[in-house]
């Protein structure tokens, strides 16, 4: 059947299998979600249209399923549907996270598949993911290949998608505990961020995990900051020192690789991920030196 | 191949586009090819929100949706907001509160203030101020942008001007 597709230089994907014959037929088409990354490349000319393969309206890639301590978010969920209340209580730093991207006009059309697919290192979904350790789920004609994220985006703007793939869905664990997703930058809104910075904790393995974002080419792991906070917390009373407080942002601020760039100088960044860390550790555990 | 061309719906009606260039946004294809120069362009890059539209239910910028993506959606424009010749609700509360300076941002504020009432009648300051966050007003700093938003929630809720 994929042979016999006759390719409009826009095709509108009915379904996850049209999409993949469309990729099939032409791998090096645009796929376009949500557009807010795509076309902002295309007005400015520095995108050549030939191919698109549009995927906003293919049902597969909508909405979220529950399966036990996992959550299957397909690609097409948008930052809005990310703030709605189903998900925001099962990762809150995700819903957190999105209610800083953009703008509303942003958020309704911004996807996490294109989050995920431009590989930024400021991208707002990016820190979470990684401290979640999400699993995405990439498909093609010919099969399907699971790669946790941290194999998936490699570099800059490089991630390991190949020509006539795309992402279907992005899985993470559900995890009891608090959360809390920070990000800095000039204003309220519409803002790339600077640095920022996620902290979630998993109160039944009495273990945190947290991730630096815009700091380095791909998000960061602190893990000797995440064993030393683990380590730290009184966690029968949600409690910690504010000496382990002061290392664990300290560690975290150890742990950045930032750049000068026209956002922030890399020395900024260091400061704003010391910063952030022990505001979002505070807004976590009472701080408490008694 | 050839003779290639997709329908948008706008405002209830059917348009065709015939020969355009696959890249065109739907900001330009609307204002450029239809005929509906209500959204403006200042930025093509979505930091404005002065393209404003409602497709479907959710407001989004024109200029960073690829028009021939929009088919077989409801797409609202301003000129869809009120019948030809007749003032809005939310229209008539700018003018009430001269909340219109240059009038650039003027048509995205109102597609954005309209779908915000639309989904809540009673909506506080901060929830105002985020929901027109995506849309830059150079000329009036706001004040009388956010007192317009409570005149048309009020008259929305039926209550009677003092
Ligand atoms: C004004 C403005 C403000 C912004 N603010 C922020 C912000 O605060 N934080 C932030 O992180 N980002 C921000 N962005 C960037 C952008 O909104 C996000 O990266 C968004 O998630 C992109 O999603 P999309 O669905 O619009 O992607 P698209 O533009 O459609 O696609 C982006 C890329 O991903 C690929 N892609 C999309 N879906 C898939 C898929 N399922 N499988 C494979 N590849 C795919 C596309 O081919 C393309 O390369 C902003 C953009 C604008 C214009
Ligand atoms: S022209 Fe679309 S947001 Fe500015
Ligand atoms: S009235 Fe001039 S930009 Fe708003």
């Amino acid at each position: 059947m994929p042979a016999a597709l006759i390719l409009m230089p826009v095709t509108v994907a009915r379904s996850l299998d049209h999409a993949l014959a469309a990729l099939e037929e032409c791998p090096e088409a645009i796929i376009l979600a949500g557009g807010t990354d795509v076309m902002v490349q295309v007005n400015r000319g520095s995108m050549p249209v030939d191919q698109v393969v549009a995927i906003g309206r293919i049902p597969e890639l909508q909405g979220w399923s529950r399966e036990g301590d996992w959550l299957h978010l397909g690609a097409g969920v948008t930052y809005s549907e990310m703030m709605g209340e189903e998900i925001s209580s099962m990762v809150p730093a995700l819903a957190q996270a999105s209610r800083t991207v953009g703008s509303p006009q942003i958020r309704n059309a911004g996807t996490i598949g294109g989050n995920l697919g431009t590989s930024s290192p400021a991208g707002d979904t990016l820190p979470t993911l990684f401290a979640l350790e999400a699993v995405l789920t990439i498909r093609s004609s010919t099969g399907v290949r699971k790669l946790p994220i941290n194999q998936f985006i490699v570099g800059v703007k490089q991630n390991a998608l190949q020509p006539g793939e795309l992402i279907e869905k992005i899985s993470v664990p559900v995890l009891e505990g608090p959360q809390e997703f920070c990000k800095i930058g000039p204003r309220n809104a519409m803002v790339i961020s600077v640095a920022s910075f996620t902290l979630l904790t998993d109160v039944k393995e009495s273990q945190v995990r947290s991730c630096l974002g815009t700091v380095g080419p791909v998000p960061i792991r602190p893990t000797e900051a995440e064993n030393l906070l683990s380590n730290g917390v009184n966690w029968e009373k949600n409690k910690v020192s504010s000496e382990v407080l002061e290392a664990f942002a300290s560690l975290c601020a150890d742990a950045a690789q930032p750049i000068d760039d026209h956002r922030g100088s890399a020395a900024y960044r260091r400061h704003a991920i010391k910063i952030l860390s022990r505001r979002a550790a505070c807004r976590i555990f009472s701080e408490d030196n008694s | 191949m050839s003779n290639d061309f997709y329908t948008l719906n706008v405002n209830g009606e059917d348009h065709q586009v015939a020969d355009s260039w696959a890249g065109e946004s739907l900001l330009w294809v609307l204002r450029e090819r239809l005929g509906f120069p209500g959204a403006k362009n200042a930025c093509e890059e979505g930091e404005c929100g002065s393209c404003s539209v409602r497709i479907g239910e959710e407001v989004v910028c024109s200029c960073l949706v690829l028009a021939g993506s929009a088919t077989e959606q409801e797409i609202t424009t301003i000129e869809g907001l009120s019948a030809e010749g007749e003032l809005s609700d939310v229209q008539q509360a700018f003018i009430d509160a001269g909340a219109v300076q240059c009038g650039f941002c003027t048509p995205g504020l109102l597609v954005t203030i309209d779908d915000l009432l639309e989904k809540n009648e009673n909506p506080d300051d901060l929830t105002v101020r985020e929901a027109i966050s995506g849309n830059l007003c150079r000329c009036t700093g706001y004040g009388r942008i956010l007192e317009a938003v409570q005149i048309a929630a009020a008259s929305r809720r039926g209550e009677k001007r003092e």
